[in-house]
């Protein structure tokens, strides 16, 4: 067995992490970029768990999101972006339930979505830019006056101001600082230490992270101390900015995991096509994530094969070759 | 007569348009075809970059997300969004953002998020990402447009992202200095902004295409009077973009480069 007595305290399952940290209505900032480094294994816990009205704080968000919206845990989306690449180009659950009237939804850029969480990071309460000028972002406000009431909702969505440096007339928007209560970050290494290490793009994952009170990592794999230690450079974040850390092999299937694992294609073909239904939805839904009993499971079912065929090659990254379409 | 499809003019028409040392900002689909086409064939100096951080891969394969490991493979830097949003405005570089929508008008705004009413939508889609905040900084915007009537309108349902505004100089005065839609790039022609009015005027129609069909799929007045027929896709153009770029096919295929709109 391997113990790991300097993240005793905050090593744990997918299951309990959840339990402890994800209440009914928590604000949630989803890591990873579409179909990429989606935290999974944390959100088919939460649809599992059958946790409800959570507001979501998204950049452009993909599978994570489209399965929680799909699966009815989710009452608001604050979103810039809600698609999966060219497997999805609208998330199919998210595009859904705006179309259907189920969920509050206010929508920002990907610019506008990370400025709000480096804010939040910096405990400033607001930052000023220069997107959305003369566009709708500015125009409609999504949600409605009863909802600005609501814990850990601005009471407006921007506000445009004068540069105060300024002379002449120069307008910036500012936007609202974000802190949710959790961020859900998956990586592919963490230290025996507790230290963080994400490879390839981090996306938004650095500012959600530091934004959010707490902050629970799911990683690939646990490795020694020397190894994080010895090239420091390549650390994402401290071990004091992690409340809980889950080793979850594949953690991130079907959305990819850069050195690792590629995306699953062909399950995210599948997904879009039974996303379009609700009674096949509901049955992906009872198959893929009511009725797993563990990781194991979840891992038998998508199938040796799959796995290999996905793995990546560990220079490029990326599966060189890999069926696509 | 070579033969070629949509796609594959398309992708070559916006890669003309790009010069040795831009730095071209690449969303999904079309667009990172027309940005590897660009680095591959008529710029070997340009940049790729993506929104997501990953600045310069080496694009063996065509990436299907902007957060596709493809993008992160053979990089000179990898980064985040934080500093992918400091490049693209960045006051050194020029650089030339290639963008999708469902919706454009006359003056190039352009609409991702919705159509009909923007709280009970008849289609929703996926919404800026990205491109509200390109459309204010990079230097110049060139947009791919599937060319129907539904999509070229004379009132967007939704302006996500900024074009030339209500035209003149009417983003400058916004506070927008730079930047603004350079040119409209479809499948039936090549549409490029008058220098004073801002308005969209008919630059080239591909071989084959008539004004007419590009008018009749325009849904609002159009200049055609500077038209002239488009250069077809060389031997060697398609070659490069079909063996090199995307010897997979995965985009250069029947893939639209819209959203759909029921």
């Amino acid at each position: 067995m391997n113990s790991y007595p300097e993240i005793e305290d905050k090593l744990m399952t997918a299951e309990e992490a959840v339990k402890r940290f994800i209440k009914e209505g928590s604000q949630i900032a989803i890591g990873g970029f579409t179909v990429a480094r989606n935290p999974m294994a944390i959100a088919y816990e939460i649809v599992r768990q059958g946790i409800r009205n959570i507001h979501l704080v998204c950049h452009s968000n993909g599978q994570a999101l489209d399965v929680l919206i799909g699966a009815g845990c989710v009452r608001r989306v604050e979103i810039a972006y809600g698609g999966n690449g060219r497997f999805a180009p609208t998330c199919v659950r998210f595009k859904k339930a705006v179309q259907e009237g189920r969920i509050e939804f206010e929508d920002y850029s990907n610019y506008q979505m990370s400025l709000r969480f480096l804010a939040g990071a910096l405990g400033i309460p607001f930052v000023p830019t220069k997107s959305g000028l003369g566009t709708d972002l500015i125009t409609y406000e999504g949600f409605s006056q009863e909802t600005r009431k609501e814990r850990k909702v601005s009471p407006k969505k921007f506000a445009l101001v004068q540069n105060p440096f300024n002379d002449e007339e120069d307008r910036y928007v500012l936007l609202p600082a974000l802190n949710p209560d959790v961020a859900l970050i998956h990586a592919q290494y963490v230290g025996d230490d507790g230290t963080v290490r994400i490879k390839g793009l981090t996306f938004a994952d650095i500012e959600e992270a530091k934004s959010a009170d707490t902050v629970i990592v799911t990683c690939e794999e646990i490795v020694p101390r020397s190894f994080v230690r010895i090239d420091p450079d390549q650390n994402t974040f401290p071990p004091f900015l992690v409340d809980a850390i889950v080793r979850v092999p594949y953690g991130a299937h079907p959305t990819s995991c850069y050195s690792f694992y590629d995306y699953d294609a062909r399950h995210l073909n599948l997904y879009r096509r039974v996303a379009e239904d609700d009674e096949l939805f509901k049955e992906y839904l009872d198959e893929w994530v009511y009725g797993i009993s563990s990781r194991e499971a979840y891992l038998d079912k998508v199938g040796g094969a799959a796995l290999v065929e996905i793995k990546a090659n560990s220079v490029l990254g990326y599966t060189p070759g890999l069926e696509r379409k | 007569m070579v033969n070629y499809t949509d796609n594959e003019m398309m992708a070559i028409s916006a890669g003309r348009f790009i010069k040795d040392g831009d730095i071209l900002f690449a969303g999904t689909g079309i667009s990172m075809l027309a940005a590897t086409v660009a680095k591959r064939i008529y710029a070997p100096k340009a940049v790729v970059f993506f929104e997501t951080g990953g600045i310069d891969p080496s694009l063996e394969e065509i990436p299907m997300a902007v957060s596709d490991s493809r993008v992160m493979s053979g990089t000179a830097v990898n980064s985040g969004l934080i500093d992918a949003f400091s490049v693209v405005g960045h006051r050194k570089l020029h650089t030339i953002a290639f963008l999708g929508a469902a919706q454009i008008d006359r003056y190039g705004n352009l609409n991702t998020t919705c159509i009909g009413d923007y709280f009970r939508p008849k289609a929703r889609f996926p919404g800026s990402g990205g491109a509200c905040d390109v459309a204010a900084f990079a230097s110049g915007v060139i947009t791919f447009m599937q060319h129907e009537r539904r999509r070229f309108v004379e009132k967007l349902d939704y302006r996500t992202s900024l074009g030339w505004h209500d035209g003149g100089d009417s983003r400058s005065s916004l506070g927008l200095r730079r930047g603004g839609a350079l040119a409209v790039v479809t499948n039936l022609c090549v549409l490029k902004f008058d220098d004073n009015t801002k308005a969209v005027y008919l630059a080239e129609y591909y071989p084959g295409v008539s004004v007419g069909t590009i008018l009749e799929n325009t849904g609002f007045e159009l200049d055609v009077s500077r038209a002239a027929e488009a250069t077809p896709p060389s031997v060697e153009e398609l070659k490069i973009l079909r063996d090199e770029v995307d010897p997979q096919r995965l985009m250069l295929g029947s893939i639209p480069c819209a959203p759909a709109i029921p």
